[in-house]
C-alpha cells in the first residue's frame, strides 16, 4: 500500500468516526459554511420515509389536467407510454418473456416519483411545476396504475405511506460490509 | 532457421501465433526488414511527396485530428425521441488504440443534455449528517491536495446489444463503445467529507448533478473513503462539459451513471435515497422478476477492437488483434485469444501500462489463411475473475440490460469482412 493511499483510509477512518473537522495538515479547509437555511434551498433530497417532502398536496383528478397539459406528449394517453418511457400497467411481467418496467409494475418506493418529477420534469421546463401539481401527477400516475383511488390526497404525510405493488421485488447487491 | 521464422509459431488454432512478436526480442526481425532497403548510389535530387514542397499550415490554437481520419467521431449516436440530449454518444474503439481515449472521443451519457456551467457561480455543497455544512467553490478546490489516476469509465448499459437474440449487423462502437479511459485528477473527497465533519450515523452520500435533471444517486460512503475523487482534470485539462464540467464525482471501477458530472450537492444520509435512476433504471431485473440494486462494480471484459466490423482484412497474410480489457475490480492479470471460435486458445500480449480499474491493450499476431475465422478474446482480472462466455453471462439474466460482460466473437468471411456473431 502507498503512504498516500494509507492516509486517505486513515483519514476516511477518523471521518467514519466522526472526529472533530478543521482539516488535516494538507487541507487548505476553504469550504464556506452553510446555513439551514441556505441548505434547505438547495437540498432536492427525498427519502423513502418521506424526509424532504415539501408542504403541497393533490389528486388524481387534479392530477389529470396537470398530466394532459404536461406529460401526455411524450408519455401518451393514460400513461400507457410512447414516445417515451410507459409509466402504466404491466403488473405481474416482470418474470415473464417480456418484461414491462413501469411506475406500478417496478418503481419500489412512491416518493421515488414526486421526487423524480421535480427533479426532471417536465423534460424542457424542469422546476416549472408547484408542489402541489407534484403531488397531484403522483397521485394520478398511482390511480393509473390501481395503487390508490381518484380522490386520495397525496401529500408529505400520506404518500411515504403508499406501498407500491413490487415493493418487494429488489434485492440489494451491495455486500453488507460496504452498505 | 531465422529470427522471423520462429517468429511466426502457430500457439493455437487457425493461425494465432506466438505473442513474442510484441516483445521486445521481436523487434530485431524488423530491423532487418528496414536496413535490407537502404541500398543504391545517392540521387542529386531525392524525391519530395507534394506536401514536401513548401511549408505547411501555421500554427493553431487547438489541434484538430488529420483531415483524412473521418472516423474519429463519436457514432453511433441515439437520443430518446424528442430530444437531442437525452441518450448516448459512443467512442469509436475500432479506430482507436493504446488506453487513452482522446477526451473529444470520449462517450457520453446526459440524462437531460450537457449544461453550460458559469464556474464562477457554480459550488459544491456538502451537507446532511455533518458537523459543518459547507459550499466550495472551484478556485478553493484548486488549492486542495489533489491526485490524478489513469482509470476507465464505463456505462452500465454498455455491451448490452449482445443480450439480443439474434446477433445485430453492428459495429464494435455501436456494441461496446461505452466505455473510455482517461487520466482523472482531483480532491478525494475524504477530505472534504473530513473538513465537514461526518456524523456516526452517516453512511450514504447523496450525489445530485446541476444538469436540468438533477440527476441523483445514493453512494455508500466506504466507497468515498476508498478512492472517490470530486475530479477537476481530464487527461491534463479541464474536465470537458461534455464529462462534467467543472467538476464530477468519479468512482473507479463503478459504472459509470454513479459518477455523477456537474456535481452540485453531495448530502450524507443514514440511507439510500432510493432516486429514479437508481431503482427504476440501472438496477438489473432478473428472469426470476427480482431486481438487484446498487450493482456497482463492472465486471472483467474485454474486446477485440481490430479485427471488427467496418475494418476488412486484406489478403491472407499476418494481421494483428488488438483490443481491450479491463475490470472494477483491479488489474488485468491476463487475456486469451481464439481464431476459432473458442476451440483453443493462446495468451495475448499485454501493452506496457496494466493499471487497476483501468483499459490494458492487448494484442497478438495471427497468420490469416483466407478461410473462416472467429475471433474471441477472454480476460482475467487479478482477483482470478474471468469473463464469462456469452450464454453464462446472460444466464438467469436474459433481460438484465445492464453489465452484460460475456465474450464477443467477430466472425471473418472469406473477403475479409467482420461481423457479430453468437459462438
Amino acid at each position: 500500500m502507498s503512504m498516500r493511499k494509507g492516509a486517505w483510509i486513515l483519514i476516511g477512518t477518523w471521518v467514519l468516526l466522526g472526529g472533530p473537522g478543521g482539516g488535516a495538515a494538507e487541507s487548505p479547509a476553504l469550504g464556506e459554511p452553510l446555513t439551514s437555511r441556505s441548505v434547505s434551498a438547495l437540498d432536492f433530497t427525498i427519502l423513502p420515509d418521506g424526509t424532504g417532502l415539501p408542504e403541497g398536496e393533490g389528486d388524481a383528478i387534479t392530477g389529470l389536467a396537470v398530466y394532459q397539459a404536461q406529460c401526455r406528449l411524450c408519455h401518451g394517453d393514460g400513461g400507457e407510454g410512447g414516445p417515451n418511457d410507459r409509466l402504466v400497467g404491466g403488473r405481474g411481467s416482470l418474470a415473464s418473456a417480456e418484461p414491462v418496467k413501469t411506475v406500478g409494475s417496478y418503481w419500489p418506493y412512491a416518493t421515488t416519483i414526486f421526487d423524480y418529477i421535480r427533479r426532471a420534469m417536465p423534460l424542457y421546463a424542469p422546476g416549472s411545476l408547484t408542489a402541489d401539481q407534484i403531488y397531484a401527477l403522483t397521485a394520478y400516475l398511482l390511480f393509473e396504475n390501481g395503487i390508490v383511488d381518484e380522490d386520495t390526497v397525496m401529500n408529505a404525510h400520506t404518500l411515504p405511506k403508499v406501498r407500491m405493488p413490487n415493493r418487494d421485488g429488489f434485492v440489494w447487491a451491495l455486500p453488507e460490509e460496504v452498505r | 532457421m531465422s529470427q522471423s521464422d520462429s517468429d511466426l509459431i502457430p500457439v493455437a488454432g487457425n493461425g494465432l501465433l506466438h505473442r513474442r512478436l510484441f516483445l521486445k526480442t521481436g523487434l530485431a526481425a524488423g530491423t532487418t526488414l528496414l536496413l535490407a532497403g537502404t541500398t543504391g548510389s545517392a540521387a542529386e535530387k531525392p524525391q519530395r511527396d507534394p506536401w514536401m514542397r513548401m511549408p505547411g499550415a501555421p500554427m493553431s490554437p487547438i489541434g484538430e485530428p488529420s483531415g483524412y481520419e473521418q472516423n474519429l467521431v463519436r457514432a453511433p449516436i441515439g437520443s430518446q425521441p424528442g430530444t437531442a440530449g437525452t441518450g448516448v454518444s459512443r467512442t469509436p474503439l475500432q479506430y482507436l488504440d493504446g488506453i487513452i481515449t482522446p477526451s473529444r472521443l470520449h462517450f457520453e451519457r446526459h440524462h437531460a443534455g450537457i449544461p453550460d456551467i458559469d464556474p464562477d457561480l457554480h459550488r459544491l455543497y456538502l451537507h446532511g449528517l455533518v458537523e459543518r455544512p459547507l459550499a466550495f467553490d472551484l478556485a478553493a478546490l484548486h488549492r486542495y491536495p489533489q491526485v490524478s489516476r489513469i482509470q476507465f469509465l464505463e456505462c452500465s448499459g454498455n455491451s448490452a446489444a449482445l443480450a439480443a437474440p439474434r446477433p445485430v449487423a453492428e459495429t464494435c462502437a455501436a456494441i461496446h463503445g461505452l466505455i473510455s479511459a482517461s487520466e482523472w485528477g482531483g480532491v478525494p473527497l475524504t477530505v472534504l467529507l473530513e473538513e465537514a465533519g461526518v456524523k456516526p450515523e452517516g453512511k450514504w452520500l447523496v450525489a445530485d448533478g446541476a444538469d436540468a435533471a438533477v440527476m441523483s444517486r445514493s453512494i455508500p460512503l466506504s466507497k468515498v473513503m476508498d478512492d472517490a475523487l470530486v475530479a477537476l482534470h481530464q487527461n491534463g485539462e479541464p474536465l470537458r462539459p461534455a464529462n462534467g464540467y467543472p467538476m464530477r464525482l468519479f468512482l473507479p471501477g463503478w459504472e459509470g451513471n454513479a459518477s455523477v458530472k456537474w456535481l452540485r450537492s453531495l448530502k450524507v444520509t443514514d440511507q439510500p435515497a432510493m432516486t429514479r435512476d437508481e431503482t427504476a433504471k440501472y438496477s438489473d431485473l432478473r428472469d426470476d422478476g427480482v431486481a438487484e440494486l446498487f450493482t456497482f462494480p463492472m465486471g472483467v471484459k474485454s474486446v477485440i477492437t481490430s479485427p471488427s466490423p467496418g475494418l476488412s482484412l486484406h489478403g491472407p497474410g499476418v494481421y494483428q488483434i488488438s483490443g481491450i480489457a479491463w475490470s472494477g475490480q483491479g488489474r488485468i492479470r491476463r487475456v486469451e485469444i481464439s481464431a476459432d471460435g473458442g476451440a483453443s486458445w493462446a495468451e495475448a500480449a499485454l501493452d506496457e501500462h496494466v493499471l487497476p480499474k483501468c483499459l490494458t491493450r492487448f494484442r497478438a499476431a495471427w497468420r490469416w489463411n483466407g478461410g473462416p475465422a472467429v475471433l474471441m478474446s477472454r480476460a482475467e482480472d487479478e482477483t482470478g475473475s474471468l469473463q464469462p462466455d456469452r450464454d453464462a453471462a446472460l444466464r438467469g439474466r436474459t433481460h438484465a440490460f445492464y453489465h452484460f460482460n460475456g465474450v464477443q466473437a467477430w466472425q471473418i468471411d472469406e473477403t475479409g469482412a467482420s461481423s457479430n456473431v453468437y459462438a
